[in-house]
């Protein structure tokens, strides 16, 4: 078997079972956005942020955020592993990227439970 | 001691189709250090063409079925000159060889009840003849080659025997006593030559199909492991024995299963006539090869061929059905559709005999124990070099090969020769080393190439050979014809000796393998020219025009060939199974 | 005229600092000859051309190379299929170190077909006559067995491209499937905790280029999906 320690699964399967469930729960998310776009057509601040007032709502885009992040994560790995052939370039770009995934996504959980 | 590096093994293995791969595993599981030297990666040599089957007892199709009815039937398509001690040997053993396969992993096709597939083939029957015909091949679909080649080789990876993939095998060494301690060889991909010294040398190289223009042999297919044995002074046995196959793809040479005619196809001339009810009523497309070769010559002579030169037949598969082709010939539908440009299912595929095998090779014993003769022509074995497979002549086939019998031949006779030389080096083997003088002179040939600095080159010289030998030495010869063959080879030879090459680079040099191989394709031709014009008399595969009759009194034997003199001798047929009656020559009817 | 252009890529480590592609006007006589046959119409021309050849009709695998830019084999793939505007240009096979001319070096290919462990495992005594198996369960292998190790779709396949040492590429990977779905075979466990990592399977991004260049028509991508549900229904 062919080992490594960057990737947090270990194991492929499990970072295939993450991708292929993130891209639904995101696929469902972006159709109810969209959907609710459409049959919003003149939204105004009030209402928008009132969707956001509900906790079902929250928890929704919480899910998205954290499988946006699964998500991102394993793809970028996967592409870093492929392309990027120097082991110290690879680590620090897999640093960045880890940093910044972390980033957006604390940042998103502050947006949406924040004040 | 010479320059080069050298190399040591307990045996060498030269050849890495399935002979040799049978061997080498029955050596690697027994922890000898073994090599298998072989100058294309094993799964691409020629084994890997086989179609239809390895014929074998395993009463499968009939539970009644009897090795004994095998054995008869392999001397009877042998035309009496397969050596009934080998014969018994290969049909009893056969049942256990063909199990191991199976354990192996190799994926038979299968009856309902989950026995290995048997289908008819040529040349088979029940109870000695007179219960009809048997369904004794047993079939992995049409690729039974295929899947044999690649499941010895796996099951050589998986019990580590060591490879030398691309290597070359060159020529013999031999000890001051005669003995063979090994050979030269070339990595292919580095060209650097090196002296490979082992207590066993296997030849498992295959036939040499090449040496006609027209052939279903694979391009390797130049018969290396002769061409050693004769440079190294040895005799070749019944080597004018070369079996016609008749169903090769008009024009392409490319073979067509005897499967095809087994799961029901048949062959028809220009009139739409199932000509082989006429020369063979009761076996019919299914009599043995040389027959249904020589009725299709026959035919084609008389005028009845097809096609507009009318100089070739069909075989007839549409009446099988998609299904039926899809499932038991998949690979004679794509080799059709890409070499005859036919849809078997739709039309027929126009095939001609074309040259598939050669019955001869070097002399053995059923432990693969090269045999020469002492100077009052009693059988003395070589020490150090065993044969097996194609480039053996045991002999199992006599003077024609019954279809499914090489499979068998080669996983009976490979298993048998690692047997052997893993108790002979249990017993222990001390044979004196190689001189530098002896290695040197293993490396004549070699440095003659490399020196050479002008001169024909080898692909004219080759087709030039290819072409006597189709011209005055196929399915029909004659004396006046073989003749004029024999002297223009006997010139092609000196042309050869100063051929060039001008590539002398050491990197993937295939040049140089094919200028090697070149001498080879020579040593077989001319020995199978000499022994075709001195069998005087039509037996199996060698049909003479001018000696239309076997003649019993005088060549109910084998051809030795000796190289040195360019002589023909004779060697005793073996009469003397051991757990069997012998079979006594009878008329040879289908 | 029936003068057919072919471009091929030549190299010799011992006289070439860099690899080049070199002309050649091969005389075809109007026939709709097999490219292999084009190549040795060259090598009569020129010596030193290097390319493996065996079997010449599509069984043993040896003349995989890259013709027009599609992989295949050079023996049973006609001019009239892949010549454009007159033009044959052939280069070895991508991905691999090529060793000269049209000969690549295939050791990593042959390392991952023996990392699958392709051979039967089953420690069970044999039976005295064959292990037996239904005409359902063999059907299982058809499409498995076939393969001639021609490593056309490997090196079809960036993902073996980009990490050779790594993924086991379609052909391991076709055959890693023939011996789970044999049912002779007793180490499906094994095999399976073997393929489980980021790289060995899962680097198949299902673009099916091997299935685009097979030439015997295999399915190295459905045989994958098989393995991924395997190892789904495995480890769920």
């Amino acid at each position: 078997m062919v080992t490594n320690v960057t990737n947090f699964g270990r194991s492929g399967l499990s970072d295939w079972l993450v991708q292929r469930v993130s891209a639904i729960i995101l696929a469902l998310y972006t159709l109810f956005i969209v959907g609710y776009l459409l049959f919003h057509p003149g939204l105004d601040y009030a209402t928008w942020s009132g969707l956001f007032a509900h906790t079902w709502m929250r928890i929704f885009s919480l899910l998205a955020f954290v499988s946006l992040a699964a998500h991102a994560w394993v793809g970028l790995w996967t592409v870093t592993t492929d392309y990027l052939k120097p082991t110290g370039i690879r680590i620090a770009t897999q640093t960045v990227i880890i940093l910044a995934i972390f980033v957006f996504l604390v940042w998103g959980i502050q947006v949406l439970w924040g004040a | 001691m010479s320059n080069l590096r050298s190399l040591t093994f307990d045996a060498i293995i030269i050849g890495g189709g399935g002979a040799g791969l049978r061997a080498a595993l029955e050596l690697a599981k027994s922890g000898k250090k073994t090599a298998v030297l072989s100058k294309v990666f094993p799964t691409r040599s020629h084994t890997v063409s086989a179609q239809g089957g390895i014929t074998c007892a395993i009463a499968s199709a009939d539970p009644n079925d009897d090795w004994r009815w095998h054995m008869y039937d392999t001397v009877k398509g042998g035309d009496y000159i397969a050596d009934q001690d080998a014969a018994e040997y290969m049909c009893s053993e056969g049942p256990k060889a063909v199990f191991e396969l199976e354990h192996m992993g190799l994926p038979f096709s299968r009856f309902d009840n989950g026995r290995i597939y048997q289908r008819p083939f040529g040349g088979q029957s029940k109870n000695f003849g007179e219960g009809g015909q048997a369904a004794r091949t047993c079939a992995a679909a049409d690729r039974t080659g295929h899947a044999l080649l690649h499941t010895l080789y796996q099951n050589n990876l998986k019990n580590n025997t060591t490879f030398l993939n691309e290597w070359y095998a060159v020529d013999l060494v031999k000890n001051a006593n005669g003995d063979v301690v090994g050979c030269i060889a070339m990595d292919i991909e580095t060209g650097e030559v090196v002296h490979v010294k082992s207590k066993a040398t296997v030849l498992a190289t295959g036939g040499s199909g090449r040496i006609y223009a027209s052939t279903t042999n694979a391009l390797i297919n130049t018969g290396d492991g002769i061409g050693m044995a004769l440079r190294a002074g040895f005799p070749m046995q019944d080597m004018e024995m070369w079996q016609f196959h008749p169903t090769g793809i008009y024009g392409a040479g490319t073979l067509v299963t005897e499967g095809c005619r087994g799961e029901g196809g048949y062959l028809v001339n220009k009139d739409g006539e199932r000509f082989m009810e006429r020369y063979a009523p009761n076996a019919k497309d299914l009599a043995g090869r040389d027959v249904v070769a020589r009725s299709m010559v026959m035919e084609i002579l008389e005028g009845r061929g097809c096609g507009e030169k009318g100089d070739h037949v069909y075989l007839k598969l549409d009446h099988l059905g998609e299904d039926v082709l899809g499932k038991r010939l998949p690979g004679i539908v794509e080799l059709s559709k890409t070499f005859a440009h036919v849809d078997p299912a739709k039309e027929p595929i126009p095939v001609v005999p074309t040259c598939h095998y050669m019955m001869g090779g070097v002399p053995t014993n059923v432990h693969g124990q090269a045999i020469m003769q002492d100077a009052k022509g009693n059988d003395k074995i070589i020490n150090g070099l065993f044969a097996c497979g194609e480039a053996a002549c045991v002999s199992v086939h006599g003077a024609n090969r019954l279809g499914g019998n090489s499979l068998l031949d080669l996983v009976v006779f490979g298993r048998a020769a690692g047997m052997f030389i893993e108790s002979a080096l249990n017993e222990g083997i001390e044979y004196l080393d190689a001189s530098e003088s002896d290695v040197e002179s293993a490396m004549q040939r070699m440095n003659r190439w490399n020196a050479s600095e002008s001169g024909e080159t080898v692909p004219e010289l080759k087709r030039e050979l290819q072409d006597i030998m189709q011209t005055s030495f196929g399915v029909f010869r004659e004396e006046d014809n073989m003749q004029k063959g024999v002297k223009q080879l006997a010139e092609l030879r000196e042309r050869i000796d100063n051929a060039y090459l001008p590539d002398k680079s050491n990197t993937f040099n295939t040049a140089r393998v094919e200028a090697l191989e070149l001498d080879n394709l020579m040593e077989v031709a001319e020995a199978t020219a000499i022994a075709a014009l001195e069998r005087k008399e039509s037996r199996g595969a060698h049909s003479r025009y001018d000696y239309p009759d076997r003649d019993d009194v005088n060549w109910l034997k084998h051809s030795m060939y000796f190289p040195a003199e360019k002589r023909l001798g004779q060697r005793d047929v073996n009469f003397a199974p051991k757990t069997v009656d012998m079979f006594e020559p009878k008329v040879r009817t289908y | 005229m029936s003068k057919l252009q072919v471009s091929l890529y030549r190299y010799n480590p011992e006289t070439d600092s860099a690899p080049y592609m070199e002309e050649f006007q091969v005389d075809t006589q109007g026939r709709d000859l097999m490219v292999l046959d084009v190549l040795h119409l060259v090598k009569e021309q020129d010596n030193g051309l290097a390319y493996r050849r065996s079997c010449r009709e599509g069984v043993c695998g040896s003349d995989g190379m890259n013709m027009n830019g599609k992989n295949g084999l050079a023996c049973i793939t006609p001019l009239s299929e892949v010549v454009k505007k007159g033009k044959l240009t052939l280069r070895p096979l991508p991905g691999l170190p090529v060793i000269r001319d049209l000969v690549v070096d295939m050791g990593l290919f042959y390392k991952q077909y023996e990392r699958i462990q392709p051979y039967l495992q089953n420690d069970q005594p044999a039976p005295a006559i064959e292990r037996l198996q239904s005409p359902e369960e063999r059907d299982k292998l058809d499409g498995l067995y076939e393969c001639i190790l021609c490593a056309c779709c490997s090196t079809a396949c960036p993902s073996f491209w980009w990490n050779p040492d790594k993924f086991v590429g379609p052909a391991g990977l076709l055959q890693a499937y023939r011996f789970l779905a044999d049912s002779r075979d007793e180490a499906t466990r094994e095999r399976l905790a073997e393929l489980e990592d980021p790289f060995s399977v899962f680097r198949c991004r299902g673009i099916m280029n091997c299935v685009a260049v097979c030439p015997k028509g295999l399915n190295p991508t459905r045989a994958i999906g098989k393995i991924r549900e395997m190892l789904l229904a495995n480890a769920t």
